[in-house]
């Protein structure tokens, strides 16, 4: 017999005395709190900001030099850019575009210095990030390795209020990949510090106006 | 090359060396009340809680009730997307499935995510002992992996070392394993994060095999979900070729929809969070099969057993398979905090490793015969469960296993078991107090002897006994029986 059937076998005499089966409630909030588009960009901004997050907010015509200005004063001398951020947005920073490639090693995505992105969306009460590899978000590897990452999002389409409604928006056959803050530990006697393994500086554009 | 639980103590043995020491109990101390006042904003933050607890609870409870089918479906799903599901009846099987893919893919090195299904099953020292190197990437895990240690916390497994001496590890241990603490490393939390970043960044960049284990398995979708904060996790599951996944068959979820739930309350319970840095969810080698370079080319699920399908058959215990492993149950419980984590004799310490454990493993050990009675029975530590697990009726249903002995599954077979040693007084005292109480007169009788007789109560009671009273005060005698005191006050209605 193989272990599939021996496990399965198990399992099928272990419930045969029936066990809960209950209903699951769904009575849980939808949202929490009534806010209107505005409160809610800004309860995004203040929640990531809690994390250590830098928040900017920018228009159509201010995010070039915003972000020029972001990694000038980075010191970035290369930015990763993945395949459909628009151009635009790096259209006022003379810093070395590097574009992804899909055979490039991580050793070459580790001499990069920033990487800029858009998201899929953000979830407001839980100050968070979404990216699931769509145009403008690359290959997850992208906003790990490098030290700075700049996401841009925006407002208020792809902003959500909470975890219920943000899931259904999303694919899970897509790789996802949910971020709040930049990357932390409690480890060392369960207090929080920000900066290990993933990007320590993450910052968001909150980017208001038309769709290009 | 960390310790392991073999022939571990039993755990008032264990304990009373651990309350000895009073730098383990300040680091403890610490520690849990940091998170606890944390975790309990984090939670009253959502006046919804309660319902999201009832939620995820019954969630767990569909899943377990159903379990054949949704591993099924589960299998289904991960296969369609381009991974392979291997089955691991318990822990020898699942390091030999693990350690054929690893020597399979002709590399000798592996870089590993927290995970405690594969340190329940010992999988560390199974690859050790084929020639691979397996890196713990998680901060504590390496503080635990350097410093030869033992995990004591499901969350912070180095919970128990404080920073200097944590800094003393990296600067002894690392350059052995790799690059060297820096000169001079301070021991501000900062510095050890930025040594761990150094250290451990060349092994992510030339790793070719990860392996890790998951906090939820989707049955519908077949996608697999890591919390993390570090980033060590996203490096483990998307920069090497091949990743392989043990994670216990309890982990399943049914639909995607029910990630809403643990999404909410596993890191407000956990690491007292909204949201946890990092969150990564795939399904197999994803949309292209691994061909737009994002994440692995070969994705393995190892579904272990391990005692899971024998925990479930038990009416009253298979609520603790509920568990999403967020540790709130350790950061209250009073005893954890002064006896530390390495008491409980297993991977899984604290309230639920003291109803987990003996169940995955059996009642038979010195060890895991103890581990019920490592409990006031306060209930703090249901009170915190986000999954509702009512660990006090478990610790009390498990107790009368050990005393009494009782039908059990154990590797799929419905035995029963024989009592454990050393309640031999506990079963005569319940035993005598049964005879006792089906005779009126003679308990009757009983009482006003013992009445008389109270001034002559000793301090500690004698022989078999003496056990009970090493660590209480026997209780005051009343100068009359409740019933006396009723037919004296109510007799003429009686």
């Amino acid at each position: 017999m193989s272990s599939r059937d021996r496990i399965l076998g198990r399992i099928r005499r272990a419930v045969a005395d029936g066990g809960p089966d209950p209903a699951v409630p769904r009575d849980y909030l939808r949202v929490h709190g009534v806010r209107t588009p505005a409160e809610t960009a800004d309860l995004l901004a203040a929640h990531l900001a809690e994390y250590r997050a830098r928040v900017h907010r920018a228009d159509g015509d201010g995010i070039a030099p915003l972000l020029a200005r972001l990694l000038a004063e980075r010191g970035a001398r290369t930015v990763l850019v993945p395949s459909g951020l628009p151009p635009r947005w790096l259209a006022a920073t003379a810093v070395t575009r590097v574009e992804d490639r899909p055979g490039a090693n991580p050793y070459e995505l580790d001499a990069v210095d920033s990487v800029v992105t858009g998201c899929a969306l953000a979830i407001a009460e839980t100050g968070t990030i979404v990216l699931d590899g769509g145009p403008g978000q690359g290959r997850r590897r992208i906003t790990l390795i490098p030290d700075h990452h700049v996401c841009v999002v925006r407002v208020p389409e792809q902003v959500v209020d909470s975890v219920p409604q943000a899931l259904p928006l999303l694919d899970p056959r897509r790789p996802l990949t949910w971020i709040s803050g930049p990357s932390a530990t409690s480890d060392i006697e369960l207090d929080r510090v920000e900066g290990v393994h993933g990007p320590r500086t993450l910052e968001v554009i909150l980017l208001s106006g038309p769709a290009e | 090359m960390s310790g392991t639980f073999m022939g571990m103590p039993a755990f008032p043995d264990a304990a009373r060396e651990a309350v000895r020491d009073p730098v383990l109990r300040a680091n403890l101390r610490h520690a849990t009340h940091t998170i606890r006042d944390k975790r309990a904003r984090a939670v009253a933050e959502l006046a919804d809680w309660e319902r999201l607890r009832a939620a995820g609870k019954a969630v767990k409870d569909h899943a377990l009730r159903h379990l054949d089918r949704h591993l099924v479906q589960l299998e289904e799903a991960v296969t369609a997307a381009g991974g392979t599901v291997h089955w691991a009846a318990d822990a020898d099987e699942a390091n030999r499935i693990v350690t054929g893919l690893v020597l399979a893919t002709g590399h000798r090195e592996v870089v590993k995510v927290k995970s405690m299904a594969t340190q329940e099953i010992g999988l560390n020292e199974a690859l050790e002992a084929a020639g691979i190197a397996a890196y713990e990437t998680d901060l504590a895990e390496l503080i635990v992996q350097l410093g030869h240690d033992r995990p004591s916390h499901i969350l912070v497994p180095a919970i128990h070392r404080n920073r200097a001496e944590i800094r003393d590890v990296f600067t002894a241990e690392m350059g052995r394993w790799g690059r060297p603490a820096p000169e001079g490393l301070g021991d501000d939390p900062r510095e050890l994060a930025e040594a761990a970043r150094l250290h451990l960044r060349e092994k992510f960049l030339r790793a070719k095999v990860g392996i890790s284990g998951a906090n939820f398995m989707v049955a519908e979708t077949g996608t697999m979900v890591v919390f993390e904060s570090e980033g060590n996790g996203r490096m483990c599951l998307t920069l090497p070729e091949t990743l392989i996944s043990v994670v216990g068959i309890e982990k399943v979820v049914p639909t995607f929809r029910d990630l809403e739930i643990f999404l909410q309350t596993l890191p407000r319970s956990s690491t007292a969070e909204r949201m946890n840095p990092y969150t990564t969810m795939w399904t197999g080698l994803g949309p292209s099969r691994g061909a737009d370079g994002d994440g692995p080319s070969a994705f393995h699920l190892v579904l272990l057993d391990n005692g899971r399908t024998d925990t479930l058959a038990d009416e009253v215990g298979r609520q603790a398979l509920r568990c999403i492993r967020c540790s709130a149950c350790l950061n209250v419980c009073p005893v954890y905090e002064r006896a530390g984590g390495h008491a409980y004799g297993s991977v899984y310490p604290g309230p639920i490793g003291a109803v987990l454990s003996p169940q995955l493993r059996g009642t038979g050990s010195a060890i895991d015969a103890s581990l019920p009675y490592a409990s006031t029975l306060c209930g703090a530590c249901y009170e915190v469960c986000p999954v509702a697990i009512d660990i006090p009726e478990i610790l009390v249903h498990l107790r009368e296993r050990v005393a009494q002995g009782g039908p059990v599954t154990l590797g799929g077979v419905r035995v029963r078991i024989r009592p454990a040693r050393g309640h031999t007084a506990e079963r005569a005292a319940m035993r005598a107090a049964r005879l006792l109480l089906d005779r009126p007169g003679a308990l009757r009788a009983g009482e006003r002897l013992l009445a008389r007789a109270r001034r002559l109560r000793p301090r500690r009671l004698p022989g078999p006994g003496r056990a009970w009273t090493d660590g209480r005060e026997l209780p005051q005698l009343p100068a009359e029986s409740f019933r006396t005191w009723w037919a004296r006050e109510r007799g003429e209605r009686a």
